[in-house]
């Protein structure tokens, strides 16, 4: 009773969400330059992009897929702004067409995984490489600036009044949207179930495929709207933008609890995740710490939240196996 | 769970057509029509009309706090302008540091520059991996009267107050005939080996090349042909080749670019030719040390990057501590370097390009 008390308490969502408290307070107590709203405003419009496609991704990841090609239909789509708008379209019809790019790039992707039934850990390796070449084809090895002003803003500037960049806000709202879908709609609970156990899912009547391809479109259109809103707050536009950003994304969702075999974990969780692996990037930079040092806790610090789950795991078993014996021997 | 919470098809369903809504939505938006020439443009051209004036006779304050923030760490030949730059803040009594990307893309240098604002540095000095990804950023610092110091890479001159630049095109062409001319005597059939035919930098040194080459001290060296090795080692290997048989008088080449000057080393090294073709050009001390040491090559040429990083520390010294405000003319006093003038657009040449040779090269590691 005791243990499994301690099994609800110590979930790691919620170890993540201590540290993240922990890594602010400490910060804020290190390093006076950290808590204070300009450096904590920007640290969270340099997380925008990552925040904004993990949410697609922890939905992916819950059923059991993962997209490592977002960062490449970013750069796909930043390369494919900055084409357009140096060809002289409207920046009011070029995010449409962008947007429709991550569509296409998201169902590419859906078809391979669905309807040929191939892993899509393989799948998006493929199309990774694949975007980003076009990618370059597109846009070559030149870089486009000088985007219109107000739309940089909106990529830069804070909601007026708060120390909250636009593009966070969106994240907010993006966010709120997506803990309801997981955590009470029956679609979420289907996504729970397709990612613990896939054919009873099916012949419990959820349509796996459909869902799953629908996933990848949608994480195909919000890596799409990342590219845009990378592109103008860098105010650059290149082929090579965002190259490595899905490492940080599903980084950020395993440190979240989510289980990478499916069937486990909790927005909230992720989103504590992307704050701490951000805010300690920018504590750990902010004392001058090398950059090295920088990837080696980033890393310890996934390998930890991988690891941690299993032992608890496993010491509960062992200790119910203990009690159990202890039981059959009285 | 129960069965009644699968819902998924009509689920599966809405959810799409929030994905449709949201597409539908960013189309809406396309009414105003804003295009390229529209104007109001981010890259904008405010400059940022140093309103300051300059006070030549300022002492350098002490204690300044500077960071050079290179494209990328830990790349051997950054880190040696980078230390050159800190041991020059030790003479003047400043406070520098070394900070950046493990990784030399675009955006990567900008969270450094938003950390180092934090910091309140009085300066910044960056090698800008995109001119304008950067740009934002730095122009936040200066508004915070934070001076940025360019420098081996600049960025839109907007968002930076000098530009350190490591050798001027001309100089460096002109000097490399210079540097051929003296080892042939001013005599003889010389050709270029360069990279790609349409490499802007390469070009630009090449017809600096040809004009010096008009003046009456070189009156009997004749350039017979440009070769293109692509900066392709094996490519650059076998345009050696071909040259040196297609004119067997040859009597020196310039390889103005790192990857063909290392590559016509490796041919000439293992040829009749050693010896008595010369061969100079713009090369790094590594992959030339080798050559220089079995006689193959006795000169080449790159600007010295322990200088580099020493006149931009004391570029931004002086910017901080008021001397200079980078406008065109204002002298520039760097330490064992002397003077130098800044130049239009807020640029200072670093000067001619450094010559290594068998004196000097070991005491380069990059």
């Amino acid at each position: 009773m005791k243990t499994s008390a301690l099994g609800q308490i110590v979930r790691w969502d919620v170890v993540v969400t201590i540290l993240l408290i922990a890594v602010f307070f400490g910060g804020a107590g290190l390093s006076p330059d950290f808590a204070n709203t300009d450096n904590l405003s920007f640290a969270l419009s340099d997380l925008g992009e990552i925040a904004l496609i993990a949410l697609p991704m922890t939905l992916l990841v819950v059923c059991g897929e993962v997209d490592l090609s977002v960062a490449s239909v970013l750069g796909l789509c930043s390369a494919l702004t900055g084409s357009l708008w140096d060809a002289g379209w409207t920046f009011e019809t070029i995010v449409p067409a962008v947007v429709l790019v991550g569509v296409l790039c998201g169902l590419l992707n859906g078809l391979l995984v669905t309807r040929l039934g191939l892993p899509s850990l393989a799948v998006t390796i493929g199309t990774l490489s694949l975007y980003r070449g076009l990618a370059y084809v597109v846009l070559g090895t030149e870089a486009i600036s000088e985007f219109p002003q107000q739309y940089a803003d909106l990529a830069v500037q804070t909601v007026p009044g708060t120390p909250i960049p636009y593009p966070v806000a969106l994240f907010v709202l993006l966010a709120v949207i997506t803990a309801l879908v997981l955590h009470s709609t029956g679609l979420g609970r289907s996504l729970f179930a397709i990612g613990s156990q896939e054919e009873a899912a099916f012949f419990a009547g959820v349509r796996v495929k459909r869902i799953k391809l629908v996933l990848f479109v949608v994480s195909g259109v919000v890596a799409a709207f990342a590219g845009v809103i990378y592109t103008l707050r860098y105010g650059s536009a290149r082929a090579d933008n965002g190259a490595g950003l899905e490492l940080a994304v599903i980084a950020a969702v395993l440190l979240g609890g989510v289980d990478f075999d499916g069937g486990k974990g909790t927005l909230g969780g992720v989103i504590a995740g992307v704050l701490l692996i951000g805010l300690l990037r920018n504590l750990l930079m902010l004392n001058d710490v090398a950059t090295e040092i920088q990837s080696i806790v980033t890393g310890l610090l996934l390998i930890v939240s991988v690891v941690t789950p299993r032992l608890i795991v496993s010491i509960r078993a062992a200790r119910s196996r203990r009690r159990s014996a202890a039981v059959a021997a009285s | 769970m129960s069965q009644r919470s699968f819902a998924p098809r009509r689920a599966a369903r809405s959810f799409a057509a929030i994905a449709t809504a949201g597409v539908l939505a960013l189309g809406l938006a396309a009414c105003g029509g804003t295009t390229k020439d529209s104007g109001s443009s981010s890259g904008g051209s405010a400059g940022t009309g140093s309103a300051a004036s300059a006070n030549p006779n300022a002492p350098i304050k002490e204690g300044l706090k500077l960071a050079f923030l290179p494209k990328q760490i830990n790349n051997p030949y950054s880190t040696i302008v980078n230390n050159s730059g800190i041991a020059a803040a030790k003479e003047y009594k400043g406070e520098a540091k070394e900070v950046g990307p493990s990784d030399a893309s675009a955006s990567s240098q900008v969270s450094y520059i938003n950390t180092l604002i934090q910091q309140r540095q009085d300066a910044i000095l960056i090698a800008a991996n995109d001119a304008n990804a950067v740009c934002g950023p730095l122009k936040q610092a200066m508004s915070r009267n934070i001076k940025i110091v360019a420098y081996d890479s600049d960025t839109n001159p907007d968002c930076r107050d000098i530009f350190i630049n490591q050798a001027s095109s001309e100089e460096v062409g002109r000097s490399q005939v210079k540097l051929l001319a003296e080892q042939i005597g001013h005599k003889g059939e010389i050709a270029v080996l360069s990279a790609t035919a349409n490499a802007t930098n390469q070009n630009t040194w090449i017809k600096y090349m040809q004009e010096e080459l008009k003046k009456p001290e070189y009156k009997d060296m004749k350039l017979v042909k440009i070769a293109y090795g692509d900066d392709d080692d094996q490519k650059s290997f076998q345009q050696t080749q071909g040259l040196l048989q297609a004119y067997p008088n040859l009597k020196g080449i310039i390889s103005p670019t790192t990857v063909g000057v290392a590559a016509a080393a490796r041919y000439i090294s293992g040829t009749k030719y050693k010896g008595k073709v010369v061969l100079t050009g713009l090369g790094t001390p590594n992959q030339m040390r080798k050559f220089i040491k079995d006689g193959t090559v006795a000169k080449f040429a790159l600007w010295n990057p322990k200088d580099l990083g020493y006149l931009a520390s004391y570029a931004a010294a002086a910017l901080a501590s008021g001397q200079i405000t980078g406008a065109q003319g204002e002298k520039l006093k760097a330490g064992r370097l002397g003077e130098r003038t800044i130049g239009a657009n807020g640029e200072i040449v670093l000067g001619p390009p450094f010559t290594f040779d068998k004196s000097n090269i070991d005491e380069f590691d990059f």
